[in-house]
């Protein structure tokens, strides 16, 4: 990256001269990210706070499945490894890998969505409803905004996989995929902390 | 592949990580992972389970940052849009914790 | 019309906040007003019940910080910083447009609720909030607040939340990332630099009440016990939460208003702002201490010796970085060639009075004196000082400064002194009596009092003050109508100012810069030491400049907001899916606009 006033690409294909050198989006989605690790940090705080002080069961170590969610977490992870192949792809003006591993990011990311769905079934079938407890509210409030934001992020990618097929998406969109690939890091890295934080440290 | 030799290669990589670089950073995390799993199911971790996992998760944390998002090669400003929110919200829980389970109090003789 | 609804111009944008905002700051003093004629006599007042009261101070709270105060420095972000730093709109002109109608509708949402009495089968007419503007737990739960009245309370902050997260990101990469070759960070004006502060803060502080709000919501609509003891909540997490975004708006609240006063002061001095690298810097610590200090609001709630005495540290700390800018703003009249101007009246005022504001906010530090004024009216004179007496001076000092290069048109100089002077007298007759009833005892909030407690005279006082505020924002109003049939002969530097705003014709044209112009100095437009004033630019653009046009999806997008809070206000999961679909639709046609139109 050179430093100074240089020209970044936009959509368009329009050249603009910014003051740091960087695309505005690329700096916005940034600042996005960094506004979300207060969102998810209270969340985190909050559920760290009533940690150990339900009233009542289930608790954690009665009820988290460790095995199964390593499963999740290696799904995620692997996901992540999926969007930067995406990127290189569609950076090099590979399209056809470039839709394959899309498509392969989003299919984990659903796979991840129907764990968790089915971890939740499970628990509320164990008794941990949302109400329950302290751990029942904070534990699906903060995994639940987790979870909603990986569903954005998988309609947001099978968004770009469309275009895609129609031809509409090439290397000149390598931001726009370098920019999605930032999100769906930010929310793998976001598990990362939950699963060690959640389920991990009981 | 020799320590020595990963870091040439990492910085002849500088300026663009490769295919190579990415599937190994996943060959990392998933091992930490097992490792993670692990620690938490033998018993003679007990004592240091939490740091420790603590560790482990910021070390997969740095690396999905660094390399899958980039931030080692771009513009440092980006790390500091990041950064500093990253760490006012780790400044954030730990106050809070502090605050709702202090272990230090003052005698107040009550 | 249409091109009011689907603008993307950063100068029309601007124009929309202000007068939605000056609309809204006038229900906010009409609460007021209601409030403190409630309040002119003990036993009972004029007889406004208790429930009323309550929902009047809300409203009131609620109004002027987020729906006027914020709002009004909004309008002075989306006007004058492309303007100051060489630009030709914002970095994101579509999502400047969504954020204004999201505050748009958000605050008609919020004060829909005057009205919606019936709607909710209610036995008034009205059901708008009444649990503070601060909404403290367990008084907000479905036990204590069992009508709608809180429910439109959060839904109406979270749809304003994204307004203003979505205007943080656009100006944080707007003023980094936009700025004009040769207009270095520590070149920009200080009004610039300010606002870029501040939006740091909007980014980071809004996502907290957004989660305090949004497991509020839970508790409400969803039976869980986040805040609520019976369930092992704890209702201090929530002061927490609150405190965690509330301080630090206070400060966003505040430094922006400090700019435009580090702008006005060297213009009507005739000299550079004193120390401009070291304002700077101050405002910078300022808004970092900001966050350290939130629990200074929780001195009653038993935190601890360790806890208190950390917070009464941090919140004296925040005291200095102040103090150096209104001794750096002294510095920059001492000496000067002062014109007074009623822009400069304001800018002066705003001094004296945030010191007041600042010495009493200062006694709040320390623990054990807080504990004495904490929830009295001492507190309410300690925010006026700073809100009314810093902010909004510091905004009409703006509004006086900006409103020829924004209108082209001058505002009567005879009838801003007189606005000036009834709004100086009419807020110390207001609010500083309020420091002697709170310290003799005087709760906050309370509907009425008893005439025993001594303080009838002070409120009386404090009355007849409030009415004067009135009948000078009055005088303020009719000063703003009548510029509309004034002669539009504003020239491009109307004061002498030194920044690029001054640059070019009042108001200035859809695309602001003929050239965009080479800045080698702080002053440009100045003759200093080491630098003659900027070459004038042509009256002309080289090339036909390109201006994008407008967009509808920007309002189309933010009605699906309040269409979503109707549903969860109404418990009709159809009407929030319709909605959410409404944003979905509008985000998709957004992203695949062409970029022209």
């Amino acid at each position: 990256m050179t430093h100074g006033s240089t020209h970044a690409p936009e959509a368009g294909g329009r050249v603009h001269r910014t003051s740091m050198g960087v695309d505005s989006r690329k700096m916005a989605f940034w600042a996005f990210i960094g506004s979300e690790c207060l969102l998810f940090g209270s969340l985190i705080a909050t559920y760290l706070v009533y940690k150990g002080r339900s009233l009542v069961g289930p608790y954690p170590h009665e009820i988290l499945n460790i095995p199964f969610t390593s499963f999740s977490t290696f799904d995620l992870l692997m996901s992540s490894l999926a969007m930067v192949l995406a990127l290189a792809a569609v950076q090099r003006g590979d399209m056809k890998q470039g839709k394959l591993w899309l498509l392969v990011t989003a299919l984990l990311g659903l796979v991840f969505l129907g764990g968790q769905y089915w971890e939740f079934s499970h628990f509320v079938h164990e008794g941990l409803g949302l109400t329950t407890n302290l751990f029942g509210s904070t534990f699906y409030v903060l995994t639940g905004t987790h979870g909603a934001h990986v569903t954005v992020g998988v309609i947001w990618l099978l968004t770009l996989w469309i275009q895609a097929l129609r031809g509409k998406l090439g290397p000149q969109q390598a931001l726009t995929v370098e920019i999605t690939g930032l999100y769906w890091h930010f929310v793998d890295v976001v598990w990362i902390v939950i699963f060690t934080v959640v389920y991990l440290i009981q | 592949m020799s320590a020595q030799g990963e870091s040439d290669k990492m910085a002849t990589e500088h300026a663009h990580a490769t295919t190579g670089t990415y599937l190994r950073i996943a060959a990392i995390l998933v091992m930490i992972t097992l490792i993670e799993v692990g620690v938490f199911y033998v018993p003679a971790f007990q004592n240091v389970l939490v740091p420790l996992l603590l560790v482990l998760s910021a070390v997969k944390f740095t690396l999905v940052v660094m390399f899958y998002m980039h931030l080692k090669f771009d513009n440092r400003f980006f790390a500091f849009l990041f950064g500093g929110p990253l760490l006012l919200a780790l400044v954030v829980v730990v106050s809070l914790l502090l605050i709702f389970y202090g272990a230090v109090r003052l005698r107040t003789g009550t | 019309m249409k091109s009011w609804l689907t603008t993307t111009d950063h100068k029309r944008i601007g124009l929309l906040y202000f007068w939605t905002a000056f609309g809204f700051f006038l229900i906010g003093g009409l609460e007021a007003l209601i409030i403190r004629a409630q309040l002119v006599r003990p036993d009972g007042g004029l007889g406004v019940s208790a429930e009323t009261f309550n929902q009047l101070f809300t409203m009131h709270g609620t109004t002027m910080v987020f729906l006027a105060l914020m709002p009004l420095s909004a309008a002075f972000f989306n006007y004058i910083i492309p303007l100051q730093i060489g630009a030709r709109d914002v970095a994101f002109p579509r999502l400047n447009a969504f954020s204004y109608w999201v505050f748009l509708l958000g605050g008609l949402f919020i004060n829909a609720s005057f009205l919606a009495g019936p709607l909710f089968g209610a036995d008034r007419l009205s059901v708008a909030p009444d649990a503070g503007w601060f909404g403290y737990a367990n008084l907000t739960s479905r036990q204590f607040s069992p009508g709608p009245n809180v429910d439109f309370w959060l839904l109406g902050l979270q749809i304003l939340g994204i307004a203003s997260l979505a205007a943080g990101f656009n100006f944080i990469v707007t003023i980094l990332n936009m700025r004009a070759p040769g207009m270095r960070m520590l070149r920009l004006p200080v009004f610039t630099w300010m606002t870029l502060v501040t939006q740091f803060l909007v980014i980071t502080a809004f996502p907290v009440i957004t989660v305090a709000l949004v497991l509020l919501m839970f508790d409400r609509f969803f039976g869980t016990h986040f805040f609520l003891p019976a369930g092992g909540g704890d209702p201090i997490l929530w002061q927490h939460l609150f405190w965690m975004f509330g301080h630090p708006e206070v400060y966003i609240l505040i430094l922006p208003a400090m700019g435009i006063v580090s702008e006005v002061l060297p213009t009507f001095s005739r000299k550079p702002l004193f120390g401009y690298t070291v304002v700077v810097y101050s405002g910078v610590v300022i808004a970092f201490l900001g966050w350290s200090v939130w629990s200074h609001h929780m001195f009653s709630t038993g935190l601890g010796p360790i806890a208190d005495s950390v917070f009464a540290g941090t919140t004296m700390l925040i005291a200095i970085p102040t103090g150096v800018k209104i001794f750096n703003w002294i510095g920059t009249l001492w000496g000067g060639q002062i014109r007074f101007t009623t822009s400069l009246l304001f800018a002066v005022g705003f001094i004296a009075m945030f010191i007041i504001g600042g010495l009493s906010g200062v006694t709040h530090a320390s623990a054990p004196s807080d504990l004495q004024q904490t929830d009295t009216y001492y507190v309410v004179a300690h925010i006026h000082y700073v809100l009314f007496g810093g902010t909004i001076l510091g905004l009409f000092a703006g509004i006086y400064y900006w409103w020829p290069k924004m209108t082209g048109r001058f505002l009567s100089e005879p009838l801003g002194k007189v606005h000036f002077w009834l709004t100086l007298i009419g807020m110390n007759l207001a609010f500083f009596p309020m420091h002697l009833s709170g310290l003799l005892g005087m709760p906050r909030r309370i509907y009425t009092y008893s005439a025993e407690l001594g303080v009838a005279r002070l409120n009386q006082l404090s009355t007849i003050g409030a009415f004067l505020i009135g009948i000078a924002t009055l005088v303020f109003f009719w000063n703003l109508l009548r510029s509309r049939w004034r002669p539009a002969n504003a020239p491009n530097n109307p004061w002498g100012g030194a920044t690029l705003e001054w640059a070019i014709p009042s108001p200035p044209p859809v695309y602001n810069f003929t050239v965009i112009p080479t800045v080698a100095n702080r002053l440009p437009l100045w003759q200093t030491d080491r630098h003659a004033p900027m070459i004038a630019l042509p009256a002309e653009p080289p090339a036909p400049i390109h201006v994008p046009g407008g967009s509808w999806w920007p309002l189309i997008t933010a009605l699906g907001l309040p269409i979503m809070a109707i549903g969860a206000l109404s418990h009709l999961v159809p009407v929030v899916l319709a909605g959410a679909a409404v944003v979905i639709v509008g985000i998709y046609r957004w992203a695949y606009e062409p970029l022209e139109m």
